[in-house]
Protein backbone atom coordinates (compact mmCIF):
# COMPACT_ATOMS: atom_id res chain seq x y z
CA UNK A 1 0.00 0.00 0.00
CA UNK A 2 1.22 3.32 -1.07
CA UNK A 3 2.45 5.10 1.96
CA UNK A 4 1.25 8.91 1.14
CA UNK A 5 2.95 12.04 2.80
CA UNK A 6 2.68 15.98 3.38
CA UNK A 7 5.59 17.25 4.12
CA UNK A 8 4.49 20.78 4.28
CA UNK A 9 1.67 20.85 6.90
CA UNK A 10 1.60 24.43 8.78
CA UNK A 11 -0.06 23.80 11.90
CA UNK A 12 -0.14 25.95 14.36
CA UNK A 13 2.48 25.31 16.70
CA UNK A 14 1.43 26.63 19.77
CA UNK A 15 -2.52 26.28 19.44
CA UNK A 16 -2.72 22.36 20.82
CA UNK A 17 -6.52 22.25 20.39
CA UNK A 18 -6.37 23.26 16.37
CA UNK A 19 -3.29 21.35 15.81
CA UNK A 20 -4.50 17.94 17.21
CA UNK A 21 -7.71 18.78 14.53
CA UNK A 22 -5.28 19.17 11.64
CA UNK A 23 -3.35 16.14 12.40
CA UNK A 24 -6.23 13.91 12.92
CA UNK A 25 -8.14 15.62 9.57
CA UNK A 26 -4.75 14.74 8.21
CA UNK A 27 -4.26 10.97 9.54
CA UNK A 28 -8.52 10.66 8.14
CA UNK A 29 -7.09 11.64 4.79
CA UNK A 30 -4.83 8.78 4.23
CA UNK A 31 -1.28 10.40 5.31
CA UNK A 32 1.40 8.66 7.28
CA UNK A 33 3.70 11.03 7.59
CA UNK A 34 3.64 14.72 7.47
CA UNK A 35 6.91 17.08 7.47
CA UNK A 36 5.98 20.34 10.26
CA UNK A 37 7.67 23.76 9.81
CA UNK A 38 8.89 24.23 13.53
CA UNK A 39 10.83 27.45 14.93
CA UNK A 40 14.99 27.33 14.82
CA UNK A 41 14.44 27.31 18.65
CA UNK A 42 12.42 24.79 19.47
CA UNK A 43 12.97 22.59 22.67
CA UNK A 44 13.41 18.73 22.26
CA UNK A 45 10.70 18.28 24.77
CA UNK A 46 8.38 20.09 22.16
CA UNK A 47 9.15 18.26 19.16
CA UNK A 48 8.48 14.87 21.41
CA UNK A 49 5.34 16.40 22.34
CA UNK A 50 4.38 16.68 18.54
CA UNK A 51 5.91 12.94 17.71
CA UNK A 52 3.31 11.98 20.48
CA UNK A 53 0.22 13.78 19.44
CA UNK A 54 0.98 12.94 15.76
CA UNK A 55 1.70 8.95 16.78
CA UNK A 56 -1.78 8.51 18.69
CA UNK A 57 -3.41 9.64 15.42
CA UNK A 58 -1.23 6.97 13.99
CA UNK A 59 1.24 9.47 11.74
CA UNK A 60 4.72 9.87 12.14
CA UNK A 61 6.26 13.19 12.38
CA UNK A 62 9.03 15.12 10.50
CA UNK A 63 10.52 17.99 11.81
CA UNK A 64 10.87 20.64 9.20
CA UNK A 65 12.81 23.99 9.32
CA UNK A 66 11.93 26.66 6.73
CA UNK A 67 14.80 28.93 5.78
CA UNK A 68 13.89 32.57 4.42
CA UNK A 69 17.03 34.09 3.94
CA UNK A 70 17.91 37.74 3.39
CA UNK A 71 21.47 36.52 1.66
CA UNK A 72 23.43 33.73 0.35
CA UNK A 73 25.84 34.25 3.76
CA UNK A 74 23.09 34.51 5.70
CA UNK A 75 21.43 30.51 4.16
CA UNK A 76 25.19 29.22 4.31
CA UNK A 77 25.02 30.47 8.18
CA UNK A 78 21.42 29.15 8.82
CA UNK A 79 22.43 25.91 7.40
CA UNK A 80 25.27 25.41 9.06
CA UNK A 81 23.93 25.98 12.48
CA UNK A 82 20.96 24.17 11.42
CA UNK A 83 20.89 21.22 9.14
CA UNK A 84 21.91 18.72 12.05
CA UNK A 85 18.66 19.42 13.98
CA UNK A 86 15.77 18.80 11.65
CA UNK A 87 15.04 16.45 9.29
CA UNK A 88 13.80 18.55 6.14
CA UNK A 89 15.18 21.86 5.45
CA UNK A 90 13.14 23.97 2.54
CA UNK A 91 14.19 27.26 1.53
CA UNK A 92 11.79 30.39 0.52
CA UNK A 93 14.20 31.33 -2.57
CA UNK A 94 13.19 35.26 -2.55
CA UNK A 95 15.94 36.42 -4.37
CA UNK A 96 18.26 34.80 -7.57
CA UNK A 97 21.43 34.44 -5.88
CA UNK A 98 19.58 32.33 -3.12
CA UNK A 99 18.16 30.64 -5.42
CA UNK A 100 21.17 29.43 -6.72
CA UNK A 101 22.71 29.40 -3.43
CA UNK A 102 19.77 26.55 -2.43
CA UNK A 103 20.01 24.54 -5.34
CA UNK A 104 23.88 23.96 -5.54
CA UNK A 105 24.03 23.03 -1.78
CA UNK A 106 23.55 19.36 -1.00
CA UNK A 107 21.79 20.25 2.78
CA UNK A 108 19.20 21.91 1.23
CA UNK A 109 16.17 19.32 0.15
CA UNK A 110 13.17 21.41 -0.82
CA UNK A 111 13.32 24.68 -2.81
CA UNK A 112 10.12 26.62 -2.65
CA UNK A 113 9.51 29.82 -3.97
CA UNK A 114 6.90 32.70 -3.30
CA UNK A 115 3.54 31.71 -4.71
CA UNK A 116 1.92 35.18 -5.01
CA UNK A 117 4.51 36.95 -6.74
CA UNK A 118 5.71 34.70 -9.74
CA UNK A 119 8.48 37.20 -10.77
CA UNK A 120 9.82 35.34 -7.83
CA UNK A 121 9.99 31.92 -8.90
CA UNK A 122 13.40 31.36 -10.29
CA UNK A 123 12.98 27.82 -11.12
CA UNK A 124 14.57 28.03 -14.37
CA UNK A 125 16.89 25.54 -16.97
CA UNK A 126 19.75 27.16 -14.56
CA UNK A 127 18.42 25.99 -11.28
CA UNK A 128 16.67 23.30 -12.29
CA UNK A 129 20.48 21.97 -13.67
CA UNK A 130 22.30 23.14 -10.19
CA UNK A 131 18.89 21.22 -8.65
CA UNK A 132 19.66 17.75 -10.26
CA UNK A 133 23.12 17.47 -9.50
CA UNK A 134 22.85 18.10 -5.58
CA UNK A 135 19.54 16.12 -5.36
CA UNK A 136 17.10 19.23 -3.92
CA UNK A 137 13.35 19.11 -5.17
CA UNK A 138 11.28 21.53 -6.05
CA UNK A 139 8.21 22.16 -3.44
CA UNK A 140 4.44 23.23 -4.73
CA UNK A 141 2.50 24.16 -2.08
CA UNK A 142 -1.80 22.95 -2.88
CA UNK A 143 -3.14 25.52 -0.39
CA UNK A 144 -2.78 28.99 -2.88
CA UNK A 145 -3.74 27.29 -5.76
CA UNK A 146 -6.95 26.89 -3.65
CA UNK A 147 -7.34 30.34 -2.35
CA UNK A 148 -6.09 32.28 -4.92
CA UNK A 149 -8.54 33.34 -7.72
CA UNK A 150 -8.92 35.14 -10.89
CA UNK A 151 -5.72 36.54 -12.08
CA UNK A 152 -3.55 35.42 -9.31
CA UNK A 153 -4.31 31.49 -9.85
CA UNK A 154 -3.84 32.01 -13.80
CA UNK A 155 -0.45 33.23 -13.61
CA UNK A 156 0.17 30.72 -10.64
CA UNK A 157 -1.40 27.95 -12.72
CA UNK A 158 0.69 28.88 -15.88
CA UNK A 159 4.04 29.04 -13.95
CA UNK A 160 4.09 25.79 -12.26
CA UNK A 161 3.10 24.36 -15.70
CA UNK A 162 6.26 25.71 -16.89
CA UNK A 163 8.31 24.49 -13.73
CA UNK A 164 6.79 20.86 -14.00
CA UNK A 165 7.92 20.72 -17.53
CA UNK A 166 11.11 21.89 -16.30
CA UNK A 167 11.76 19.78 -13.49
CA UNK A 168 11.05 16.93 -15.67
CA UNK A 169 13.05 17.29 -18.57
CA UNK A 170 16.00 18.25 -15.75
CA UNK A 171 14.59 14.90 -13.45
CA UNK A 172 14.10 17.40 -11.01
CA UNK A 173 11.93 16.08 -8.16
CA UNK A 174 9.16 17.03 -7.67
CA UNK A 175 7.37 17.11 -4.17
CA UNK A 176 3.63 17.87 -3.83
CA UNK A 177 2.45 19.16 -0.24
CA UNK A 178 -0.57 21.17 1.10
CA UNK A 179 1.18 24.33 2.62
CA UNK A 180 -2.13 25.20 4.91
CA UNK A 181 -3.06 25.79 8.20
CA UNK A 182 -6.53 25.56 8.01
CA UNK A 183 -8.20 21.85 8.11
CA UNK A 184 -10.63 22.90 5.64
CA UNK A 185 -8.09 23.37 2.76
CA UNK A 186 -6.05 19.72 3.45
CA UNK A 187 -7.43 17.66 0.71
CA UNK A 188 -6.73 13.64 0.09
CA UNK A 189 -3.39 12.85 -1.95
CA UNK A 190 -5.93 11.14 -4.56
CA UNK A 191 -7.58 15.18 -5.16
CA UNK A 192 -4.47 16.36 -4.55
CA UNK A 193 -2.93 14.37 -8.06
CA UNK A 194 -6.46 15.23 -9.28
CA UNK A 195 -5.62 18.90 -9.26
CA UNK A 196 -2.11 18.74 -10.41
CA UNK A 197 -3.53 17.88 -13.63
CA UNK A 198 -3.62 21.99 -13.77
CA UNK A 199 -0.08 22.15 -14.04
CA UNK A 200 0.14 18.66 -16.76
CA UNK A 201 1.36 16.53 -14.22
CA UNK A 202 0.10 13.09 -14.67
CA UNK A 203 -1.40 11.09 -11.66
CA UNK A 204 1.23 8.73 -11.47
CA UNK A 205 3.94 11.30 -11.41
CA UNK A 206 1.79 13.15 -8.81
CA UNK A 207 0.93 10.26 -6.43
CA UNK A 208 4.68 9.89 -6.11
CA UNK A 209 5.36 13.45 -5.60
CA UNK A 210 2.88 13.06 -2.54
CA UNK A 211 4.89 9.71 -1.61
CA UNK A 212 7.94 8.12 -3.21
CA UNK A 213 9.75 11.87 -3.30
CA UNK A 214 9.00 12.72 0.02
CA UNK A 215 9.91 9.34 1.36
CA UNK A 216 13.28 9.43 0.04
CA UNK A 217 13.68 13.02 1.44
CA UNK A 218 12.90 11.80 4.77
CA UNK A 219 14.60 7.96 4.78
CA UNK A 220 17.80 10.12 3.67
CA UNK A 221 18.01 12.82 5.64
CA UNK A 222 17.01 10.00 8.97
CA UNK A 223 19.92 8.07 7.87
CA UNK A 224 22.20 10.67 7.89
CA UNK A 225 21.17 12.26 11.15
CA UNK A 226 21.24 8.43 13.14
CA UNK A 227 24.53 8.43 15.23
CA UNK A 228 25.66 5.07 13.11
CA UNK A 229 25.89 7.67 9.91
CA UNK A 230 29.73 8.04 9.01
CA UNK A 231 29.84 8.94 5.52
CA UNK A 232 27.66 8.42 2.11
CA UNK A 233 27.84 4.64 2.11
CA UNK A 234 29.56 4.15 5.12
CA UNK A 235 27.58 3.65 8.53
CA UNK A 236 28.67 1.80 11.84
CA UNK A 237 26.73 -1.25 11.73
CA UNK A 238 28.18 -2.92 15.48
CA UNK A 239 30.09 -1.33 18.37
CA UNK A 240 32.82 -2.71 20.17
CA UNK A 241 31.86 -3.53 24.18
CA UNK A 242 33.20 -1.20 26.25
CA UNK B 1 -23.08 6.17 -35.78
CA UNK B 2 -23.62 8.15 -32.60
CA UNK B 3 -22.10 5.78 -29.93
CA UNK B 4 -23.29 6.03 -26.19
CA UNK B 5 -21.51 8.70 -24.03
CA UNK B 6 -19.95 6.37 -21.24
CA UNK B 7 -20.86 7.93 -17.47
CA UNK B 8 -19.16 8.19 -14.70
CA UNK B 9 -20.56 8.13 -11.00
CA UNK B 10 -19.01 10.12 -8.17
CA UNK B 11 -19.62 9.28 -4.58
CA UNK B 12 -19.11 12.60 -2.59
CA UNK B 13 -18.45 13.05 1.23
CA UNK B 14 -18.99 17.50 1.88
CA UNK B 15 -17.55 18.68 5.07
CA UNK B 16 -19.65 21.72 6.56
CA UNK B 17 -19.98 23.29 9.21
CA UNK B 18 -22.88 24.92 7.73
CA UNK B 19 -26.27 23.20 5.90
CA UNK B 20 -26.78 23.61 2.30
CA UNK B 21 -29.11 23.10 -0.34
CA UNK B 22 -28.70 21.33 -3.49
CA UNK B 23 -28.62 23.85 -5.36
CA UNK B 24 -25.81 25.28 -3.20
CA UNK B 25 -23.84 22.61 -4.22
CA UNK B 26 -24.41 22.12 -7.58
CA UNK B 27 -23.89 26.15 -8.11
CA UNK B 28 -20.23 25.78 -6.26
CA UNK B 29 -19.74 22.80 -8.65
CA UNK B 30 -20.21 24.39 -11.82
CA UNK B 31 -18.88 27.55 -10.70
CA UNK B 32 -16.02 25.88 -9.82
CA UNK B 33 -15.76 23.78 -13.22
CA UNK B 34 -16.41 27.58 -15.00
CA UNK B 35 -13.35 28.96 -12.74
CA UNK B 36 -10.80 26.55 -14.04
CA UNK B 37 -11.84 25.32 -17.20
CA UNK B 38 -14.07 28.11 -18.78
CA UNK B 39 -17.61 27.70 -20.18
CA UNK B 40 -16.31 25.84 -23.67
CA UNK B 41 -14.51 23.11 -20.76
CA UNK B 42 -17.52 23.11 -18.71
CA UNK B 43 -19.70 22.58 -21.72
CA UNK B 44 -18.33 19.21 -22.09
CA UNK B 45 -18.59 17.99 -18.96
CA UNK B 46 -22.00 16.59 -18.18
CA UNK B 47 -22.42 17.62 -15.09
CA UNK B 48 -25.32 16.03 -13.28
CA UNK B 49 -26.41 16.14 -9.72
CA UNK B 50 -27.82 12.71 -9.63
CA UNK B 51 -28.44 12.79 -5.79
CA UNK B 52 -27.92 14.85 -2.65
CA UNK B 53 -28.40 13.68 1.31
CA UNK B 54 -28.29 17.47 3.39
CA UNK B 55 -28.44 15.53 6.63
CA UNK B 56 -25.35 13.36 5.95
CA UNK B 57 -23.74 15.45 4.11
CA UNK B 58 -23.30 12.94 1.12
CA UNK B 59 -23.73 13.65 -2.87
CA UNK B 60 -23.63 11.21 -5.89
CA UNK B 61 -22.69 13.26 -9.06
CA UNK B 62 -22.51 11.84 -12.80
CA UNK B 63 -20.28 13.12 -15.89
CA UNK B 64 -19.19 11.75 -19.03
CA UNK B 65 -16.04 9.34 -18.36
CA UNK B 66 -13.50 11.67 -20.48
CA UNK B 67 -14.23 14.69 -18.43
CA UNK B 68 -13.64 12.73 -15.46
CA UNK B 69 -10.31 14.62 -14.39
CA UNK B 70 -11.42 18.17 -15.01
CA UNK B 71 -14.33 17.09 -12.55
CA UNK B 72 -11.98 15.56 -9.81
CA UNK B 73 -10.15 18.69 -10.17
CA UNK B 74 -12.82 21.36 -10.27
CA UNK B 75 -14.57 19.03 -7.11
CA UNK B 76 -11.32 19.10 -5.18
CA UNK B 77 -10.81 23.19 -6.16
CA UNK B 78 -14.39 23.88 -3.91
CA UNK B 79 -13.70 25.84 -0.94
CA UNK B 80 -16.62 27.55 -0.02
CA UNK B 81 -20.82 26.86 -0.53
CA UNK B 82 -22.45 30.23 -0.17
CA UNK B 83 -19.40 31.93 1.41
CA UNK B 84 -19.26 29.39 3.92
CA UNK B 85 -15.99 26.98 4.09
CA UNK B 86 -16.52 23.45 2.83
CA UNK B 87 -14.05 20.47 1.92
CA UNK B 88 -15.52 17.65 -0.95
CA UNK B 89 -13.75 14.71 -1.64
CA UNK B 90 -14.39 12.50 -3.91
CA UNK B 91 -15.23 8.82 -1.91
CA UNK B 92 -15.40 6.40 -5.28
CA UNK B 93 -15.72 6.83 -8.83
CA UNK B 94 -17.43 3.86 -10.74
CA UNK B 95 -19.25 3.12 -14.47
CA UNK B 96 -22.93 2.12 -12.80
CA UNK B 97 -25.29 3.35 -9.76
CA UNK B 98 -25.07 -0.78 -8.90
CA UNK B 99 -21.26 -0.89 -8.65
CA UNK B 100 -21.23 2.38 -6.84
CA UNK B 101 -23.62 0.95 -4.03
CA UNK B 102 -21.71 -2.15 -3.60
CA UNK B 103 -17.79 -0.05 -3.46
CA UNK B 104 -19.33 2.57 -1.16
CA UNK B 105 -19.39 1.74 2.34
CA UNK B 106 -23.13 0.21 3.07
CA UNK B 107 -23.95 2.75 5.80
CA UNK B 108 -23.56 5.43 3.15
CA UNK B 109 -25.58 3.96 0.48
CA UNK B 110 -28.49 2.69 2.47
CA UNK B 111 -29.32 6.02 3.35
CA UNK B 112 -28.74 7.23 0.02
CA UNK B 113 -29.59 5.32 -2.86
Amino acid sequence: MTKFMDLHLCAPFRDAEQLRKIVTKSSELGYRLVGMPLPPNVECDEVERLRKMCSEAGLDLASRIDLTPRNTHELLASLRRLRRKFEVVSVLCTSKPIARQAAKDRRVDVLSFSFTKTRNRFFDRAEAELASESSSSLEIDMAPLLSLEGFLRIRLISSLRREVAIAKSFRVPVVISSGTTNHYLLRSPHDYSALAMLFDMDSSLALSALSDTPLRIVERNRLKLSPDFVAPGLRVVRRRDP
Amino acid sequence: MIRRVKQRYLALKIESSESFEEEDLRDAVWNALIQLFGEYGASQVGLFLVQCDRQRKKAVLRCWHKALPMVKASIASVTKIKDKPVTIHVLRVSGTLKALRKRVSKQFLQTLL
